[in-house]
């Protein structure tokens, strides 16, 4: 894998835009073009929350519809800690990840023991209760959503209120977080969760406790996810309940199988495409989602497998 | 194949921003959002369209410089909003961020928008908090804080003698506002109060709520429901047998948008009923006469208040432009200027606050039929003479 | 106690039930046995109204207009299901929630290119606009009434079609056991097809029900779909009986929070807080209640038989 010489098509389109990524604020500084760090900062949250769905959605087969419910509840552990004036960083990234993984603990007890269309649906109930709950406490903004004044502090360490210095941080995080996946899908522990997809029984007969690998899967997910919130909130230092409506977790599924369910860069590229497509769209007409939805009908109907199918039959041909 | 359109159509974004991006100092730059797409994106529309106009009267330009105006959709949402405010100031570098429909979006961008160092301008939205604790030098309104019109319309219902109301708003920023305004001035007693959900999915059937009102035995209802909840609000009065029973006073629900719709569903009720607002179709001065007859020409209909607020905008722009002889980069001297409202603004001469929102009158509106048969409204009686809102003492400019 | 006040509410929670049911009962025959995810169904609610609304302006008359609507709408699902739908048949559930996820958008683009931003009010004719004395001294909207008659008609309708006809026999045929219905030698296509249209037909029949009292606007269709999917999932899918029951639980649960539950609050926390967070916390006890039913019974209230 880390052999060049072994590359092919998907392994050089990772590396590479990786690579790019890392650049970009040299070329941004070059052609003084701040607003291109701004996305592709933005891109790389949200393609962090995008591996995390795909850790259960591809690898373990659990359609979650609810995933943009942890972008939430990270982002609020960044603004209600700043809203009283904490703005310890570690401290604020410590609850993200905490209360993302109380909430993916307790509502996967439950979800994991329905199926199919039945867990697409319970996921999304549960990121509806969180959706309203947000909207009903008043004391944070309610539904006009909470401004968050001061940027997350990571005592002199570094200071993420420079644009260069949050761009870097995100991309560190989102190597991270790649490497975090790919270690998890390795492992015994990935297996299992890899072969209950493909055949729950066999992994029961043969002695694992499937229901425990994927809530502990389920768990991790959301607490990758709740951390992408935690970078969300910081990004734009503003965060409403709005921004996790059941339409960006269906956006969030979008750019998984967009750039190919069950690869572990996929969805990388998907948010990408996702993300570039709808910056370049939207500055073209205001008739742009239309453009988007065919888009959407044609992939699921003439590409399954994403970017990332495409890269593998391009690895093949050659 | 698929791959390669989506590289290709990423290259032609990136290699079409640097081209956006230049240009220098030699156009005053404006950028405005406002709600376009959504069932909102009417009351954009008319924003938008009262910008063109005065582009026209002025003939795309300001003290001697070329105009460059550009048009960003908040999409109803305030995250798409603040989006939107951060590629203006990175992407197109504007001089004046103006435009903000709604207070949520506004609260949203408002710190992003005033830490790049440009000028904020609100032609409409006037949460509370920027008048007060949030007030900045850099930041002015071409409307009126949120407050104020619903005071007005308390004093009318206690001149009316009314002793009891029932109050409706949106669940947002400037419901609240909405809200916290008329609680100020009415004396009465309020029996009962709703706040419905807003925004992109906002509530638009009142069965519940009014089957409440009726039944608290108010001596009017009290609402405030902007764009299209306010034709739905009244239909769903009058189909739930208020009218005649309970009176309706509203505030920024009944406007030149509202109307059309209300004339086209025969919903007669509203003739006659009555409103607060700062400006009116009607109100005589020589550069209301002049936008108003314009508009008219041009779109073939009313203007709305949110239109009247976007033309004024541009002058105020113009004034300050003007004032400095095009030098862009003296923001002092851009500040000086626009702090003056030395502008010919369509709601007559007004000044300016010590935080940039206007001391003006407001008036009560009733809804006429015009000459053609077209429903409209006019102007009966003057309730607040150079009316300053109430958080401007918390404002320490 | 206002008993007046609380017929009224039981009433307009009623009709919310009755509406949730025209849309939820397209939705769940259409998965039940498809076993087709449509998102979309919230998209032919709203053609449905705004059909009827230009209708209604070329015509004059609401009825007449509401009658030419619903083959309209029909034609729209049936161009739906052989343009994209027939196609996703075999796929699995992400697939069907994106394909139709991609569907919504084009269609509210589409609505905003026709038809504008706006939104387009439906005047009612006089003896619908105005109110029926229900009890002495209670009043109610004619047009709401007809609307819960509407509702209560169309599902005794449809009871009867799955108990009593061939197709009805089908119909629980195929949502209990989907391949044995192709094994009779039932042309599944065209049975499909014209499930489908029926959805479409009857989620059409909700939106212009709708429109005259809001209005036909772009995106109406968005929320109320989820909700329409809380609702055949308590009722369990393919059953329209579940749906009926879950309609009215859920719009009851809806009217009456918005109703009750703001006094209810204002016993443990602020006037203000308590009106401004009545709305959303009634709205998410429909989906606790949903959480609830799948964590008891993971098949619904009233699942199919054999499933």
């Amino acid at each position: 894998m880390l052999d060049p010489r072994l590359w092919q098509a998907r392994e050089w389109v990772t590396a590479l835009t990786l690579a790019a990524f890392g650049l970009a604020p040299v070329f941004t500084e070059l052609a003084s073009q701040p607003f291109i760090l701004d996305l592709i900062a933005r891109l790389m949250i949200l393609a962090i929350a995008a591996v995390s769905l795909n850790l259960i959605l591809g690898h373990g087969g659990m359609i979650s519809f609810g995933h943009a419910a942890y972008i939430g509840i990270g982002a609020y552990a960044v603004g209600i800690p700043a809203y009283y004036e904490i703005t310890n960083g570690f401290l604020q990234i410590a609850i993200a990840i905490g209360a993302s993984a109380v909430f993916a603990f307790f509502t996967g007890l439950i979800s994991l023991r329905t199926k199919g269309v039945y867990f697409i649906m319970i996921t999304m109930a549960f990121a509806q209760m969180v959706y309203f709950a947000f909207i009903s406490i008043e004391e944070y903004g309610g539904d006009d959503g909470l401004v968050i004044e001061t940027r997350s502090e990571f005592g002199g360490l570094f200071d993420i209120e420079d644009t260069t210095t949050f761009y870097y941080f995100t991309w560190v995080s989102l190597v991270a977080a790649l490497y975090l996946v790919r270690r998890i899908m390795r492992s015994r522990f990935g297996m299992v969760i890899e072969g209950a997809k493909g055949n729950e029984r066999r992994m029961q007969s043969i002695g694992f406790d499937t229901y425990k690998y994927r809530l502990t899967c389920y768990v991790i997910a959301g607490m990758i996810c709740g951390y992408a919130g935690a970078l969300l909130g910081n990004f734009t230092s503003f965060f409403s309940p709005e921004m996790m409506d059941w339409t960006h977790s269906g956006e969030l599924l979008f750019m998984v199988v967009l750039g190919g369910a069950g690869s572990l860069f996929g969805p990388v590229l998907g948010t990408a495409a996702f993300v570039l497509l709808e910056e370049f769209l939207s500055g073209i007409t205001i008739y742009w989602q239309a453009i988007f939805g065919v888009l959407l009908i044609l992939v699921v109907l003439f590409a399954p497998g994403g970017i990332d199918g495409f890269l593998g039959r391009l690895g093949r041909k050659r | 194949m698929f791959k390669r359109l989506m590289l290709s159509a990423a290259a032609a974004s990136l290699l079409a921003m640097p081209a956006m991006a230049s240009g220098g100092h030699d156009k005053v730059k404006i950028g405005f959002v406002t709600t376009i797409t959504t069932g909102a994106g009417i009351i954009g529309k008319d924003m938008v369209d009262a910008l063109n106009l005065a582009m026209d009267d002025m003939g795309g330009k300001m003290g001697g410089l070329e105009v460059d105006l550009i048009v960003e959709d908040d999409g109803f949402k305030p995250g798409i909003g603040k989006q939107k405010t951060d590629k203006l100031i990175k992407q197109d570098d504007v001089h004046f961020i103006t435009g903000y429909l709604w207070s949520h979006v506004l609260l949203a961008s408002r710190k992003t928008a005033l830490d790049s160092g440009k000028f904020l301008i609100s032609s409409n939205a006037g949460p509370s908090q920027l008048a007060g604790k949030l007030c900045h030098k850099n930041f002015f309104s071409t409307s009126w804080q949120n407050d104020q019109t619903p005071m007005a319309m308390g004093e009318v219902l206690n001149k009316k003698g009314i002793k009891s109301i029932y109050v409706m708003a949106p669940n947002y920023a400037a419901g609240k506002n909405m809200v916290a305004g008329v609680e100020r001035t009415f004396k009465g007693k309020i029996v009962g109060k709703d706040m419905t959900k807003w925004g992109k999915d906002a509530q638009l059937d009142f069965s519940a709520e009014l089957a409440k009102a009726k039944a608290s035995g108010a001596g009017a209802i009290f609402i405030f429901y902007p764009g299209k909840a306010g034709g739905a609000f009244i239909k769903q009065y009058q189909q739930a047998g208020l009218q005649g029973k309970i009176p309706l006073y509203s505030v920024f629900t009944v406007d030149s948008i509202a109307l059309p719709k209300l004339q086209k569903g025969k919903l007669n009720g509203v003739l006659g009923s009555l409103n607060t607002q700062f400006w009116g179709p009607d109100l005589d001065t020589p550069q209301n006469k002049k936008f108003v007859s314009g508009f008219r020409k041009k779109y073939g209909r009313y203007p709305s208040f949110y239109a009247a607020q976007s033309y004024d905008m541009m002058y105020l722009i113009k004034s300050a432009v003007e004032a400095v002889k095009g030098d862009m980069h003296n923001q002092d001297g851009l500040r000086a200027a626009m702090e003056k409202a030395n502008f010919p603004s369509v709601r007559g001469k007004f000044s300016y606050g010590n935080n940039h929102f206007p001391i003006q009158n407001f008036y009560l509106r009733k809804v006429v039929k015009d000459a053609d048969g077209n429903w409209t409204t006019t102007i009966v009686d003057t309730v607040f003479k150079n009316h300053q809102d109430t958080y401007a003492s918390l404002c320490k400019l | 106690m206002d008993w007046g006040l609380l017929i009224t509410q039981v009433l307009n929670g009623m009709q919310l039930g009755v509406l949730l049911f025209l849309l939820a009962s397209g939705l769940t025959l259409v998965f039940g046995i498809m076993d087709f995810v449509n998102l979309a169904h919230g998209s032919l609610y709203m053609m449905g109204a705004f059909f009827c609304a230009t209708l209604t302006e070329w015509t004059g008359s609401f009825v007449l207009a509401a009658f030419l609507a619903l083959p309209l709408t029909a034609l729209v699902g049936l161009a739906v299901e052989i343009i994209v739908v027939r196609k996703l048949y075999r796929r699995d559930h992400l697939d069907h929630v994106l394909a139709t996820f991609g569907l919504i958008l084009v269609f509210d683009t589409a609505v905003q290119f026709i038809w504008g931003p706006a939104g387009t009010a439906i005047p009612l004719p006089e003896w619908l606009d105005g109110r029926v004395e229900i009890l002495p001294n209670i009043e109610f909207p004619t047009f709401r009434l007809l609307i819960i008659a509407t509702g209560l008609v169309v599902a005794i309708a449809l009871y009867w079609i799955v108990t009593h006809t061939r197709t009805g026999m089908l119909i629980r045929a195929g949502a209990s056991n989907r391949t044995m219905v192709s094994a009779l030698g039932i042309d599944i296509g065209k049975l499909f097809l014209g499930l489908f249209a029926l959805g479409a037909v009857l989620a059409g029949l909700a939106g212009l029900m709708i429109a005259p009292i809001t209005e036909a606007s772009i995106g109406m269709g968005n929320e109320i779909i989820i909700v329409a999917f809380v609702v055949i999932i308590i009722g369990g899918i393919g059953s329209i009986k579940g749906a009926f029951v879950a309609a009215l639980l859920v719009g009851l649960i809806d009217t009456m929070g918005r109703s009750f539950l703001d006094s209810f609050l204002k016993l443990f926390m602020s006037i203000q807080n308590a009106e401004t967070s009545a709305p959303a916390i009634s709205a998410m006890m429909i989906y606790i209640l949903m959480a609830a039913v799948l964590a008891f019974r993971p098949q619904g209230l009233f699942p199919p038989k054999g499933r």
